[in-house]
């Protein structure tokens, strides 16, 4: 539609509004375009463009060697990057067999927690701010600036952190970690606590949440949905325990679900996962073994910095690995952990070269976000923005 | 597990699947595209599979792929009935990944696209998830899914030309920029190269 001045100055009754919502606006954390037909304030049609923050990460990834990957996967879902580090590992291995120590375990599940914690923080708070509630963004906020420490410590980055390797993981828990980490959550959870108090029973919050956004069980299940989407909709389904990776069968943690699927329930069942996450990190410090963090095989991890200087064996395993690449066998695999939002899936292919041959990542906000349209046709305008929120769509892991 | 899925879609199916692998645990099937719709309905509805959910779509592209290793991903048997052998398998290679959610198991299908006929069936009947699925998958690798209701380009943009992920997708060059003659802006090229 070309905008004159004389098309902007008619009033025209009774004809539908054609809206841009997006990409650049407060409420689409993210650039997402969604072009909307209007009838008044109802929406009759929803358009949803995608791919404002498209990058290429799968051709990128074909580029270098299997390692190299591993800092684009910090930027797929950028607020829990080391669940996105832990997936892409745990496919590599799945392909080349390689069994990881009992401590890696640990530590990988430890990370991909913490960094659950500062996923469903970060969606409370936008969904709050979003709604016009800017203390709660600040309280939540605040909260994850504990946490962001506390990962810097051990990563070196607060974001960017590309902290496991093949094989492992790239250096051991720093000293006192267990205090540094329980400090943390100490003083974050009554941040928590202010945050639920401010919101759950908030009568501007509850009533743009309940009944908002509304998604029923055939769909969610239909659409692709996982993670808090599907358990929202009282499907009893986590990876985490129904399929259990890394060592997450010796930990004990409840499945939280919802029973209606709508915003409401979504927004609980994030604030109610954050209490099950600390529960599980207190578990993984109290169960945490000894040992080492990465397998011995010279072939699969860097050798120690020692051997590399002094041993013309290290020397050589160092520099093959570098250059040639990890020599992950040819043939195909498919890997999916738990994020933040649900399945991160990591579908491979190598040939075997040193180098992956294909790499295609399942995001789970991608095909929550192909059910938005649903949630949103014949509803208000004014109730995108709650289901947006809570629907969590992170750019970099919808356009990759 | 899943070498029971495999046995089990082998034996009801045996015109429809003509190989199979297990590799990392992954139960993988290949099914030829003519019986690929009829393949995925009896997966989806069966009570032996109950295969409720697509986790995933996308595309392969077996360009560049050595011939003597393409047996380890996609492994044909001797006695086929497609003209199909491992090493002379068609350049595209269309991955689903469905799960069931009731029974708790997994299964990968594949099915075949050549090149100069890249087109395979939608699943959009059957799952909601292969709208926006297949939309990538033809965006990225320009694999054409028939049936489907709406196939846009969805990550890139309308005057995009090719399909990126493609192998054979040239990594240097220019694209067309999105022409706005309205506004009189950006319908010389040459000025941004």
């Amino acid at each position: 539609m070309t905008m004159t001045p004389a098309a902007a100055d008619t009033v025209r009754v009774g004809e539908d509004m054609i809206l841009n919502m997006g990409p650049s606006h407060p409420a689409m954390h993210g650039t997402v375009k969604m072009v909307l037909t209007l009838d008044g304030e109802t929406i009759k049609d929803m358009d949803i463009h995608i791919g404002y923050l498209h990058r290429g990460f799968e051709k990128m990834a074909e580029m270098g060697t299997w390692q190299q990957v591993l800092p684009y996967t910090d930027r797929l879902n950028y607020v829990s990057p080391m669940i996105n580090n832990v997936g892409y590992v745990m496919a590599v291995e799945k392909l080349w067999g390689v069994e990881i120590t009992p401590r890696a375990k640990y530590i990988r599940m430890l990370i991909s927690e913490l960094s659950r914690l500062t996923d469903h923080l970060t969606s409370l708070a936008a969904g709050a701010m979003e709604l016009g509630g800017f203390t709660p963004f600040l309280y939540a906020v605040e909260a994850r600036e504990y946490l962001y420490p506390v990962i810097e410590e051990l990563t070196g980055a607060r974001l960017t952190t590309s902290y496991t390797r093949i094989g492992g993981v790239a250096k051991d828990l720093p000293d006192d970690y267990e205090r540094t980490v329980m400090k943390a959550i100490e003083t974050m959870r009554p941040l928590v606590t202010k945050l639920d108090k401010l919101l759950t029973k908030n009568r501007i919050f509850y009533d743009r949440m309940i009944g908002t956004g509304e998604l029923t069980r055939e769909d969610a299940i239909s659409s692709g949905c996982t993670g808090i989407m599907l358990r929202s909709t009282g499907v009893d389904w986590d990876l985490r325990k129904h399929q259990p990776y890394l060592a997450y069968d010796e930990v004990d943690f409840d499945v939280i679900i919802g029973a209606k699927g709508d915003n409401y329930d979504r927004y609980l069942c994030r604030l109610e996962e954050l209490d099950q996450t600390i529960r599980i990190i207190k578990q993984i410090f109290k169960q945490m073994p000894g040992g080492p963090i990465n397998v011995g095989d010279w072939n699969v991890v860097l050798p120690p910095k020692h051997e590399v200087y002094n041993s013309i064996e290290g020397m050589i395993a160092h520099f093959k690995l570098i250059t040639d690449g990890h020599q992950v066998p040819a043939g195909e695999a498919y890997s999916a952990v738990e994020g933040g939002n649900g399945e991160v899936g990591f579908y491979i292919v190598s040939q075997g070269r040193g180098r992956p041959y294909r790499i295609h990542v399942r995001a789970p906000c991608f095909y929550a976000m192909g059910i938005m349209k649903k949630l949103s046709v014949g509803k208000m305008l004014a109730d995108i923005i709650p289901t947006f929120d809570t629907l969590n769509m992170i750019g970099g892991e919808v356009d990759r | 597990m899943s070498d029971l899925l495999i046995a089990l879609l082998r034996a009801e199916k045996p015109q429809a699947v003509f190989g199979s692998h297990n590799t990392a645990g992954d139960a993988t099937i290949l099914v030829a595209r003519e019986h690929l719709v009829d393949v995925m309905q009896f997966l989806r509805d069966d009570p032996r599979c109950r295969m409720e959910q697509l986790i995933d779509v996308t595309v392969a592209d077996y360009l560049e792929y050595a011939p003597e290793l393409r047996g380890q991903v996609s492994p044909c048997d001797a006695d086929n009935r497609f003209g199909f052998t491992s090493a002379r398998l068609p350049r595209f290679e269309v991955v689903y990944h469905l799960l069931s959610l009731s029974l708790n198991h997994r299964l990968r299908v594949k099915t075949f696209a050549p090149e100069d006929d890249a087109v395979v069936p939608s699943m959009c009947d059957l799952w909601i998830a292969a709208n926006w699925g297949e939309r990538e998958a033809w965006d990225m690798l320009g694999v054409r899914f028939e049936g489907h209701p709406d196939l846009r380009r969805i990550l890139t943009y309308p005057e995009f030309k090719g399909h990126p992920v493609r192998k054979d997708y040239p990594l240097r060059g220019y694209q067309p920029l999105i022409p706005m003659p309205e506004l009189g802006h950006y319908t010389d090229q040459e000025n941004f190269r």
